[in-house]
């Protein structure tokens, strides 16, 4: 184990894959020479050379399409967007083509195509350079979603995603990049669809992913205090969601807050509850809690910006809530 | 595909044959397919390529095994013109299992991904940046394989059109963009979407080699489709082709496009691409009158053949829906 920086884990797991395999290429914008914005692909120029990593015009729709077609066509593209903003450009790309080929074709064309890409708040980069758009793909089928929290996982997902054949939606966060956490040596691949409990509890089930998971975990220590044990999982990948894990929780502890920094209405968070009601009611002694931006663009001041996704005092509150309602057999009477 | 260009100016009689057979393929592959379509056989959109057939014949001929194509959603006649079993297209309109796409595509989305027909294309314009990925797929594994796009008037107007050709251009793409410019995107004339209809000038605006073609003519898109190939395989690509021409009836089959002046269409009528290439066979190559009425009967048959095949296939079961959904 070494502890490195999630971006240093993102690029390892880059090198690695391109020197496994000759098909994986990257394009996007000032990823070559300068090794992309968040500095992700630094070196991989001078180790792979101008044909594999690849410096894009500012034409998102175009590379997108572009990538997309080369994964139909049996290489393995890896895409980078700056922000997940900019990916709004490409969506007939990712849509309407990477997600719909592989059913349009009877099961006989893949896609395996992976879009990079940074979401979320932070450091006032205002309205349209901070979404949170992970439900706009969690919504369409044919597309996997993964949302590395930790370097460790972001290697893992990384180095999987590059050798399965969908298209992946690798949302990684612009707060993350500079974050450090223990990677295993050598080989480390982490398959979709598994969720990692972030820290085992007995109490209460936060649900979270990306940079909220570092801060729920916040949010469980401040709860420690009171002697509370939260359970802290992280999904990974949103789809394919590992709806077991949850709900395996959920019954353990019989209460759930779900946290996600995208604006409430429409998000992933609400699947998720509607899952656990539907599958897990008899295990809840309390309504489901959802922890979730509001329903705004994010304003450019910073203490708005803040104002407008959850908090780690937001969490905190929603847990207690949670733990202080009723059983619901109990508020009926 | 298979056919070796020919680098004479006088085509063989192999190759003239070839280009009549495609073009006449297609041509009763459309209209037989219309009159499935009229007995309510074939459901959802079916856009003939009627009137087209030049195009597609012409660039596919000049085109080898290993190559590309990307289509449109007018897409019937590239997949034919590059070797597509009928029987199997016919299948997919029926919606059967035994179609391209077991059903699951139709007529718009028919592809043959180990052919490298990276497919027909619902979205108007969706094939320009797709064709050039696989022509950087092509790159990048060190192959020196073609892809073409073809794409229409209407596609020309859609950003990634400039996007994605201008990403082919600075990396030499081995790329080749066919605009099959009918002059109406479903009932808009080119007139009314862009101020010079010339289109194959939006190429030379980026640094990409250009050129118009009568894209009635299969012969001369042939020849130019061979030397942008060679220009590609040398590593000088991308190429732009604009190749002219004219629908024979409406956007697609319940579209009586009445707003297709007659003195236009008897014009484009007149010289009929599938006329053209037989014409051309019978010219160039002193092929009697019987041997074209025998290549022409046996097309016939072979559709017939095709239909009866679809028609006796099986559609998916529902079960067999459910479990390719849990691979989801
Ligand atoms: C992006 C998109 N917008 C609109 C449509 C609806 N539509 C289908 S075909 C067509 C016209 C296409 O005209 P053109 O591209 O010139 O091709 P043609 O039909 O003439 O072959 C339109 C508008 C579509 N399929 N895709």
């Amino acid at each position: 184990m070494r502890e490195i920086m999630y971006r240093d884990a993102l690029r390892e797991a880059l090198d690695e894959e391109m020197a496994r395999s000759s098909d994986v290429f990257i394009i996007g914008e000032g990823i070559a020479e300068r090794g992309g914005s968040y500095k992700v692909t630094e070196g991989l120029l001078a180790k792979y050379g101008p044909g594999r990593v690849r410096d894009t015009p500012i034409a998102e729709a175009g590379m997108i399409g572009v990538g997309v077609g080369a994964a139909i066509a049996g290489a393995r593209p890896v895409v980078e967007i700056l922000y997940i903003d900019f990916a709004m450009l490409g969506m007939d790309m990712i849509v309407n083509q990477a997600a719909k080929f592989r059913l349009m074709t009877g099961g006989s064309g893949r896609v395996p195509f992976v879009m990079r890409t940074q979401g979320g708040t932070g450091g006032g980069v205002a309205a349209q350079h901070s979404q949170s758009l992970e439900a706009l793909f969690y919504h369409i089928p044919g597309l996997k979603v993964v949302m590395p929290s930790v370097p460790a996982d972001a290697k893992g997902l990384l180095k999987y995603a590059l050798r399965q054949d969908d298209p992946v939606m690798f949302l990684e966060h612009k707060h993350l990049y500079m974050t450090k956490g223990l990677v295993p040596d050598g080989e480390h691949i982490v398959e979709f669809g598994k969720a990692d409990i972030k820290r085992p509890g007995k109490d209460v089930t936060l649900i979270a992913w990306s940079n909220m998971i570092p801060r729920t975990l916040e949010a469980a220590d401040e709860l420690a205090k009171s002697g509370i044990e939260a359970e802290v999982i992280d999904p990974r990948t949103l789809v394919p969601l590992d709806k077991e894990a949850i709900l395996k929780s959920v019954a353990k502890t019989n209460r759930a807050v779900i946290v996600q920094e995208a604006v409430r209405r429409g998000g992933v968070a609400s699947d998720i509850a509607s899952i656990i009601q539907e599958e897990a009611f008899y295990d809840l002694d309390a309504p489901i809690e959802i922890v979730a931006g509001l329903n705004i663009p994010i304003p450019f001041n910073l203490e708005l910006e803040k104002a407008s996704v959850p908090q780690k005092d937001d969490i905190v509150a929603a847990a207690l809530r949670s733990l202080h309602a009723k059983p619901l057999a109990l508020a009926a009477e | 595909m298979d056919a070796q260009p020919v680098k004479s100016n006088a085509p063989s009689r192999e190759l003239l044959e070839k280009i009549f057979r495609t073009a006449y393929k297609i041509r009763v592959f459309e209209t037989e397919g219309i009159k499935l379509y009229r007995q309510g056989l074939v459901r959802g959109y079916f856009h003939p390529y009627l009137g087209q057939e030049g195009i597609a014949t012409g660039v596919c001929a000049a085109l080898r095994e290993g190559d590309f194509i990307a289509s449109t959603h007018r897409g019937h006649g590239h997949c034919i013109a590059w070797g597509a079993d009928i029987r199997r297209m016919v299948a997919e309109l029926l919606q059967k299992e035994s179609g391209y796409c077991k059903g699951y595509g139709g007529s718009m989305h028919i592809a043959d991904i180990t052919k490298g027909n990276l497919g027909a294309n619902g979205i108007v314009g969706a094939g320009t940046p797709l064709g050039v990925g696989a022509a950087l797929a092509n790159q990048i594994k060190g192959s020196d394989a073609v892809t073409v796009t073809f794409t229409t008037d209407g596609g020309s107007n859609n950003g990634t059109f400039l996007e994605s050709l201008n990403l082919a251009a600075i990396w030499n793409l081995n790329f080749i963009l066919v605009i099959e410019n009918n002059g109406y995107a479903v009932s808009t004339r080119i007139e009314e979407s862009t101020r010079d209809t010339d289109l194959y000038k939006r190429g030379l605006a980026i640094g990409v080699e250009s050129h118009q073609v009568d894209g009635n003519d299969p012969l001369a898109v042939y020849r130019l489709t061979e030397e942008a190939a060679a220009t590609c395989r040398a590593g000088k690509g991308p190429v732009l082709i604009e190749a002219k021409t004219y629908r024979h009836m409406g956007h697609h089959v319940n579209d009586p496009g009445k707003y297709m002046p007659e003195d236009r269409l008897a014009y484009y009528k007149a010289r009929d691409p599938v006329d053209r290439a037989r014409d051309a066979l019978v010219q160039m190559s002193g092929i009697d009158a019987g041997e074209i009425t025998a290549i022409e009967a046996e097309i016939q048959g072979e559709f017939e053949e095709a239909v009866d095949f679809a028609k006796s296939s099986r559609e998916l079961t529902v079960a067999e829906f459910h479990e390719f959904v849990a691979q989801y």
